[in-house]
């Protein structure tokens, strides 16, 4: 890798903290994201910022990036004072955010996104060519493989985030945000993004890496911060800071030391799914498994592993080239419809809860009792009061915040909305539960709290499918079948060692 | 560390049971009250300037002139909640009375083909509004093209059609079933007084009601998501535009009755008219959002405020421009006012 810029320290005199953030206060009207917290990283180091949904990581990031000012207290990067709120040249030449939602536009080309704005010097007019040179080697000097051609939509979310990065770099930053990066990437794809970050912070990178994957802390940080309830609560090198102690400062509780969370495996049945040969073109062949009553089966794999194309048949929004799906012993009709499988028993989480899971505009109720508008009927009428007790014991039960079933799931934080769909797919008692990635971008005491509901559901005999490669997860399961490049290759039964499960992903053959 | 958890919890629990559930219902439903302060305060302004503008003539006229708009607003209204969009509604207007027109009028003066007897002439127009919704939700929802661009087409072609059969004149001379709705009077209101009240009663009923209303809502504020909790997102939003083509054809059976004739530019221009009393109302060109009743006090209040100038005596020269700035304000108004962003 080439070294552009910003060489090596040349050693001596330590440097001053890339980022001294000191009594950072933010207030919202009447909440207080932000309650006199620090944040102190120092140069070269790869940062971590851990707190649950709703601990203030995200306003702090609007406040380090220079969309929001604090109420109080002082950012200081590298020993300057922070730039005046409305000069972004300066703050982009500083400080860089790669953020969950893409921040690149998607009709562009990858050379236009590189350079939104400043296509060509001012009062000139754009030079395509030019422009694509400069992007080609702004790429090959970052040694992202990407053609600068492509339109950006066609990228995928692991290129997307090199772009993004490469750009913030081509500023002058030197000091990168990234929030959340892995939520949407496989096994493989966040090793490579391991390895760049190590290769960067070698060339005198900074990073503060947010995420809700303790392992990812581990393997890649070197210090962590933790925030609770908007305060500060603890900074520590990584080395100080036992698993479980981590925990116990993100929750506020004593965690208890990883037990086995699987309910007592089912009694033999007669499968509530099962699934023959099935073949979606491009995706998935000849896949075949079953899943029982009041058994948790994992369906794993990485990405183009085939195994969303198998979860989006079984639940009725995708249709099979070939096979069977069969719910209860009952065949399923070829054709996607998901009313029909909502019928024959089957709740789902969808892959995407912004895409899939819920309606932004409508209240927590309405998105709750979507699937099940016959409940709440009365000679076709729909009863509002039925909504709101049905709403009620589901805020109950998965312990959703706020606690007002007629507040719009738009103002939900993460974890809250996962929960809202979460209890869309339970809401109709299904006998088969099929869980898309559940866990994806929420934080540990919500997962635990969805992840408990599947095992009550477990516990009173609903089969639950759990689709995801989050190995926090696939604990909970009995059983994992892993799909490899659109094909299974194998079962893990009882007790089996995470790497054993990660080989298998990656299409490592199993040993047995 | 554990205290401040439970305290967290037990702070919000009182804070959201009870009594602040009433008061965030009464916000929510405030929204769709915004324009009835300034329809009370034109109605009072009016009938302090101009006492002939207090009498219940005034009303019934003025509500009996803005009945097909109304039905219209009620159509687009329905479309644009469950996230699509149908600009061929003004031509249905035309063509649906035009088509049962050109089928039952006697041949001679007309240019009717007298080819089914004037009993069926309702029938006959309300079958091609339904027809004409179809057609637009087959192009929409089977061949997926965009809403605006379909309709478009629409538009241009129905007025063509309309133009064609009847050779670019009148129709006129109609039919007692054809003229009924729009100058009967049932219980010394208007018939289509009541043909309006009602189709806005039972829009506000289904709406808020049944499982079909609420699903609009759904699949207009995302429509994937409603798609995964079951909804027949396709079929629903093709008989959406079914039922905006019926009540289209039913708005041009009352104003044709109304007039006593068809003309070939029957509801030609009037469907921005249209958008705008929806949008003032409070429906969302976004899908997903607003009320039929927002949606009546959008067509009221601009109906309202040109009676006013009628009584002023603005000459119609400026109507189209005091049409315009009028939308313009009202929207500047609640920009100003409510903050809403999203129309």
């Amino acid at each position: 890798m080439s070294l552009p810029t910003t060489a090596s320290t040349t050693s001596g005199t330590p440097r001053p903290p890339v980022v001294e953030a000191a009594g950072i206060t933010k207030r919202f009207g009447a909440t207080t994201a932000l309650d006199g917290v620090d944040l102190r990283v120092e140069p070269g180091t790869i940062h971590a910022l851990v707190g649950r949904n709703g601990a203030g990581k995200s306003t702090l990031v609007s406040i380090l990036t220079g969309l929001q000012e604090p109420d109080a207290g002082s950012v200081q990067f590298s020993g300057q004072p922070a730039p005046p709120l409305g000069d972004r040249t300066a703050w982009r030449s500083i400080v860089a955010c790669v953020y969950q939602k893409s921040t690149i536009i998607p009709g562009l080309s990858v050379a236009e996104n590189l350079f939104v704005n400043s296509q060509a010097a001012d009062g000139h007019l754009i030079r395509w060519g030019d422009l694509r040179r400069k992007s080609a080697e702004l790429l090959s000097a970052w040694d992202v493989d990407v053609d600068v051609r492509t339109r950006a939509e066609a990228l995928t979310v692991e290129q997307r985030q090199l772009v993004e990065i490469a750009r913030s770099l081509s500023k002058g930053a030197r000091f990168i945000i990234l929030d959340e990066p892995t939520a949407r990437l496989d096994a493989a794809a966040v090793d490579r993004l391991f390895t760049r970050i190590r290769a960067l912070q070698q060339q005198g990178v900074t990073f503060l890496y947010i995420s809700h994957h303790l392992h990812e802390i581990f393997e890649l940080c070197q210090n962590v911060t933790v925030y609770r309830d908007a305060r500060h609560i603890v900074t520590a090198p990584i080395g100080d800071l036992p698993h479980a102690e981590l925990v116990g400062a993100m929750t506020g509780e004593k965690a208890a030391e990883a037990s086995d969370p699987r309910p007592p495996a089912p009694a033999p049945d007669a499968p509530v799914l099962s699934v023959e040969n099935l073949t979606v073109a491009g995706a998935c062949e000849d896949v075949s498994f079953e899943v029982r009553p009041g058994e948790i089966v994992g369906l794993a794999g990485a990405g183009g592993s085939g195994k969303f194309a198998v979860a989006n048949t079984i639940v009725g929004l995708r249709r099979p080239d070939g096979g069977t799906v069969q719910v209860a012993g009952e065949r399923q009709r070829r054709r996607a419809d998901v009313a029909h499988r909502l019928k024959a028993g089957i709740g789902f989480v969808p892959e995407d809860r912004h895409h899939e899971g819920f309606v932004p505009g409508l209240s927590i109720a309405e998105n709750i009792t979507m699937t099940v508008p016959h409940r709440l009927e009365r000679n076709g009428v729909l009863s509002s009061r039925r909504r709101t007790d049905m709403a009620t014991q589901a805020i109950d039960r998965l312990d959703i915040v706020p606690r007002r079933p007629e507040q719009p799931v738009a103002e939900l934080s993460g974890g809250n909305q996962q929960k809202v769909v979460m209890a869309r797919a339970l809401a109709n008692e299904p006998r088969l539960l099929v869980l898309m990635t559940p866990t994806a971008g929420v934080d540990i005491k919500s997962k635990q709290t969805l992840m408990n509901a599947a095992t009550e559901a477990a516990r009173a005999h609903t089969g639950v499918l759990v689709v995801s490669d989050d190995l926090d997860d696939l604990r909970y399961c009995h059983r994992v079948v892993i799909m490899f490049r659109g094909r299974v290759v194998g079962e893990l039964n009882g007790e089996w060692a995470d790497q054993q499960l990660v080989a298998a992903m990656e299409g490592i053959e199993l040993t047995s | 560390m554990t205290d401040i958890l439970t305290a967290e919890r037990e702070g919000t629990d009182s804070a959201a049971r009870p009594g602040s559930r009433g008061v965030t219902i009464t916000l929510a439903r405030l929204r769709d009250f915004a324009l009835v302060p300034p329809i009370i305060a034109i109605v009072v302004v009016g009938s302090i300037l101009y006492p002939a503008f207090r009498t219940q003539a005034t009303f019934t006229d003025l509500l009996s002139t803005m009945a097909w708009i109304a039905l219209l607003v009620v159509a687009e209204s329905l479309i644009l909640i469950s996230g699509k969009m149908d600009l061929s509604l003004e031509s249905t207007v035309g063509l649906a009375p035009g088509v049962a027109a050109w089928l039952t009028l006697p041949t001679g003066i007309n240019h009717g083909l007298h080819l089914v007897p004037g009993f069926f002439a309702v029938p006959i127009a309300l079958a091609v509004g339904a027809v004409i919704g179809a057609i637009n939700g087959f192009l929409i929802v089977r061949l997926r093209i965009n809403a605006f661009i379909v309709t478009l087409g629409m538009l241009i072609t129905l007025r063509g059609v309309l133009t064609g059969i009847s050779h670019g004149q009148t129709f006129f001379g109609l039919t007692g079933s054809m003229m009924y709705l729009g100058s009967a009077s049932w219980l010394g209101l208007p018939a289509s007084i009541w043909v309006v009240l009602i189709t806005f009663a039972i829009g506000i009923f289904v709406l808020a009601k049944t499982r079909v209303g609420r699903s609009l809502y759904a699949i207009g504020g995302n429509v994937d998501a409603a798609r995964a909790a079951g909804i027949r997102t396709d079929r629903v939003v093709w008989t959406v535009l079914i039922i905006g083509g019926l009540l289209a054809a039913l708005a041009g059976i009352v104003e044709a009755g109304n007039l006593a004739s068809v003309t070939s530019n029957l509801g030609s221009g009037r469907i921005f008219d249209v958008f705008a009393a929806a949008v003032i109302g409070g429906v969302s060109l976004n899908g997903g959002k607003g009320s039929l009743f927002g949606a009546f006090t959008g067509v009221l209040l601009l109906n309202l405020i040109f009676k006013v100038l009628t009584f002023a005596g603005v000459p119609d020269q400026w109507f189209d421009f005091l049409n315009g700035a009028v939308i313009l304000i009202v929207l500047i108004g609640q920009r100003i006012v409510g903050g809403r962003t999203d129309t």
